[in-house]
């Protein structure tokens, strides 16, 4: 049995999107071990992206590719949830220090990788051999990213009065895009329909308990997530993710069909 | 946070730690270098990143260098200096076999 394009893109956009975000600390980072630590999760999302990428190539046929997919669709073609594609920091206000918080890629790597270490371990089980060989390895980069962000999300939450106020401030500002995880939009229905079963209650029951047990041991306080849901997952997607894609397609729509 | 009155004040200052990895199984392990890091845990999470990016271990220890104690510069003469003329303490008198491997 074969995923539906559309699902694997959606689960290729998410890792490449936030890849791309997360390579904007390459040389940025807070301290070195953190610069190389990000680049290496990001090289991580992008290797899940590139396997993602080639099995739906190969479901498009024709001239389609991992490249083509990548670099050559536009805002609303991407499936990727919005949480993904904001900028790391909530809007910026007159005081704010810098236009990047490391507090605020802590807790988006934090809530997304909770959702990806239960979610691969279900896709794991799949009836698509490929996909559930493509979840077995991104199982283990994902463990991994969820123990990086949950360790830096405790520190930063019980560490001092500013990171304190900071990483909650972050968690606030995400958490009403986490509903985005769990709406049913036609993408998930045919996704199961063609046999991609994902046991959304026991997912959502696995997520809450990782951000429950992970903020109490960190001393916040878990934000409402009310309000509007985002859509991202289905192209309706914030103003960030144009920018990013700009950034990010420039060299291949300048140089179409380079090879190096 | 540390607002409560008997919670430790918070570093400012990241302790160094010493990084030793073994390369694979059966070898031992090397120092391969030292990094900052707040705890043993984040010691071993940074040292993963920094220095098995390239698959060079299969394991890590990390140990506070305060709790290394290294001996003397000034004292090379006295302690290294007698070894230089006792060959004979050299196993280069014996071929080793293939099998015995790693030595």
């Amino acid at each position: 049995m074969k995923t539906p394009l559309n699902y694997l893109l959606h689960l290729a956009d998410n890792a490449v999107v936030l890849g791309q975000r997360n390579a904007e600390w390459c040389g940025h980072g807070p301290i070195i071990e953190e610069d190389l630590a990000l680049a290496n999760m990001s090289l991580d999302l992008i290797g899940q992206a590139r396997l993602l990428y080639s099995e739906a190539a190969k479901l498009i046929g024709g001239d389609a590719t991992e490249d083509t997919l990548a670099y050559f669709r536009d805002v609303p073609d991407f499936r990727n949830y919005t949480l993904l594609e904001l900028p790391h920091r909530s809007a910026l206000v007159g005081y704010a220090k810098s236009d990047m918080d490391y507090g605020t890629t802590i807790a988006r790597n934090f809530l997304y990788s909770a959702l990806m270490v239960p979610l691969w371990s279900q896709l794991e089980q799949s009836a698509d051999a490929n996909l559930a060989a493509i979840a077995a390895k991104s199982l283990k980069e994902a463990s991994y990213h969820l123990r990086h962000s949950r360790d830096w999300l405790v520190k930063l939450g019980d560490g001092t009065d500013e990171s304190h106020a900071r990483v909650q401030a972050a968690l606030e500002h995400l958490m009403p895009y986490t509903q985005e995880f769990w709406t049913q939009s036609a993408m998930e229905k045919e996704a199961a329909e063609a046999g991609i079963v994902i046991d959304w209650p026991q997912l959502e029951a696995d997520w809450n308990a990782l951000v429950d047990a992970a903020l109490t041991d960190a001393t916040l306080k878990r934000p409402s997530s009310v309000g509007y849901v985002t859509q991202g997952k289905v192209g309706s997607h914030s103003e960030h993710l144009g920018f990013l894609l700009a950034e990010m397609q420039s060299l291949a729509r300048a140089h179409p069909g380079a090879q190096w | 946070m540390t607002t409560s009155s008997n919670a430790a004040p918070a570093l400012k200052e990241w302790p160094l730690w010493e990084v030793f990895v073994r390369s694979k199984q059966g070898l031992e392990h090397k120092h391969c270098g030292s990094l900052h890091a707040a705890d043993a845990a984040q010691a071993l999470v940074m040292a993963r990143d920094v220095y098995t990016r390239r698959q060079e271990g299969v394991s890590i220890w990390v140990v506070p260098s305060v709790a290394i104690t290294a001996s003397n510069p000034d004292d090379k003469g006295a302690l290294f200096d007698p070894a230089a003329d006792k060959i004979y303490r050299h196993p280069t008198f014996y071929d080793i076999p293939e099998e015995v491997g790693h030595m």
